[in-house]
């Protein structure tokens, strides 16, 4: 196992009664980058996230983080994580401050009242932030939740589906924020069923399908392992947008935004 | 590891306490029905039932509040199960806190709240009429065991809490708990019942532990009872812990 990994799995087998989630899972995670686990729904995506966080024993195979096994240093590892489930978990009947106060306090943090006020200011919660989490939209549900894990300084965050459910706009913010934190030398760990999630946050790839990672590797070598780009002569339609604009005039905009594909 | 085991209880049973100030309605509930049995009894039923006493408030408290207490833990296995379900169970476990302070904080809260909820049913008893001629120490007794029942039924609240898949599974268990004084000394006394509902009631753990209170209310001396009630107490509570225990080292692991 390489000395800068930050995550290292090796062998990771887990089964629920006669249901083979995981058959042998291995992958390494450097330091301070974005790994994204891909698959579909069932994959297992969140059975290796929950065996990560310490939350679920492996039946066979071995897990370090941060160089502490899940297993044997189980609480060492949870000095070095934080884990975002793929469901808000934050406390409904409090306020966004108290459940920042509260992280805070169960880190054993000496003044958890500024760390919250910091953390709402970061995440945009001000205002939000002496209101019961109840009235909350799920997008500031979701930054929250965000926030919450950052509290302690975790050096390996685990983010479970962070953006499922989101409307485009939370999920942008939330892409935003765990840009973020790779810039202050945090692992992240992220499964995601959507592709475009991926391709757009991580350092490297996985897929996983069947029990075992098929695929793992940069964006690039993920495309290189496909036959070469042919080129092909599509006839392109106008699209409505396009017509809209020639139409009214602002061609300029027009071809500035027709430039994504 | 467990440096923190305390303080962190402490920051989680904070957390609990506020769901309670925040719906007060969990403690007036659970106070709600015990009083209005207390009034159905007193004023509606308790003329016909001759208990050899003259003051039949006195005679119906201590089973009023053990009913209390046995609807008042369902909030327990609710608040656990709220936990579990919204996936804060996780984070806490996830973090490296004492992994028991998550269930101390939650059995601590119930304390309190049934605490509340008895000083309620003993003001409304005092309108009634209830009388006592406890001195210190008899309160302190009295205390004592609805403590001691508490936190036994609260453990016993802690396995359902853990182990249900539905909301109506977490809090089922409690109704036969309530309904448990019925069958018991609490409201009439056992001799007039048949047989077997005579056996039954004499040898369940309400009734030793009523027999008790009433005892220790009305200044007379406690007899056996009050051993066969904390033998139950403990027997309840220490099962209950091991069980709830067991279910708990399953569910995180």
């Amino acid at each position: 196992m390489s000395a800068t990994a930050s995550i290292s799995v090796r062998g990771l087998e887990k089964s629920y009664k006669d249901n083979q989630v995981l058959r042998g899972v291995d992958f390494e995670v450097a330091r301070g980058t974005i790994f994204a686990l891909l698959g579909s729904n069932g994959a297992g995506k969140t059975t290796a996230v929950r065996i990560l966080s310490t939350l679920l024993k492996p039946d066979a195979g071995a897990a370090l983080v941060e160089d502490a096994s899940v297993v044997e240093e189980a609480q060492r590892v949870r000095e070095a994580i934080s884990l975002t489930g793929q469901f808000a978990a934050v406390d409904e009947i409090l306020t966004g401050r108290e459940n920042l106060i509260l992280v805070a306090k169960l880190r054993h943090l000496p003044s958890p009242g500024d760390v919250a006020d910091g953390l709402l200011k970061r995440f945009d919660l001000v205002e939000a932030g002496g209101r019961k989490v109840a009235t909350y939209s799920g997008g500031m549900r979701r930054r929250l939740d965000i926030a919450m894990s950052l509290i302690g300084s975790p050096s390996v965050i685990f983010l479970d589906e962070p953006t499922t459910g989101l409307d485009p706009e939370a999920r942008l913010e939330v892409w935003r924020v765990v840009r973020e934190l790779t810039a202050q030398g945090t692992t992240v760990l992220l499964t995601t069923q959507y592709l475009e999630e991926a391709e757009q946050l991580a350092d490297r790839i996985a897929i996983l399908h069947g029990g075992t990672i098929i695929a793992n590797g940069t964006l690039a070598e993920l495309k290189a392992m496909l036959p070469p780009a042919k080129v092909e002569y599509v006839e392109k339609q106008p699209s409505l947008e396009e017509i809209f604009l020639s139409l009214t005039g602002s061609t300029q905009a027009g071809t500035h935004q027709g430039g994504q594909s | 590891m467990t440096k923190h085991a305390f303080a962190d209880a402490g920051t989680l049973l904070g957390r609990s306490l506020r769901h309670i100030t925040r719906s007060p309605d969990t403690i007036i509930t659970t106070a709600l029905t015990p009083i209005a049995m207390m009034l159905l009894f007193v004023y509606v039923l308790g003329g016909a039932i001759r208990t050899g006493t003259d003051n039949y408030v006195n005679y119906v408290l201590p089973g009023i509040m053990v009913m209390a207490i046995a609807s008042g833990i369902a909030y327990t296995a609710l608040r656990l199960f709220t936990d579990m379900k919204s996936g804060i169970f996780e984070r806490f476990q996830s973090m490296p806190i004492a992994r028991s302070a998550v269930l101390w904080a939650h059995v601590g809260t119930s304390m309190v709240a049934n605490m509340l909820t008895m000083v309620i049913i003993l003001g409304v008893a005092f309108v009634m009429g209830f009388r006592t001629s406890a001195d210190l120490g008899a309160w302190l007794a009295v205390a004592g065991i609805l403590a001691l029942l508490t936190l036994a039924l609260t453990w016993l609240a802690v396995i359902p809490g853990l182990a249900a898949q539905t909301m109506e599974g977490a809090t089922g268990f409690s109704y036969p708990l309530i309904f448990l004084p019925f069958i018991s000394s609490a409201f009439a006394p056992t001799e007039t019942m048949p047989g077997p509902v005579r056996a039954f009631a004499e040898n369940q753990p309400v009734t030793s532990i009523v027999n008790t209170i009433q005892a220790l209310f009305a200044g007379q001396p406690v007899g056996d009872d009050i051993w066969v009630a904390l033998a139950w107490c403990v027997g309840i509570l220490v099962a209950s812990y091991v069980a709830a225990m067991a279910v708990y080292r399953r569910k995180i692991s």
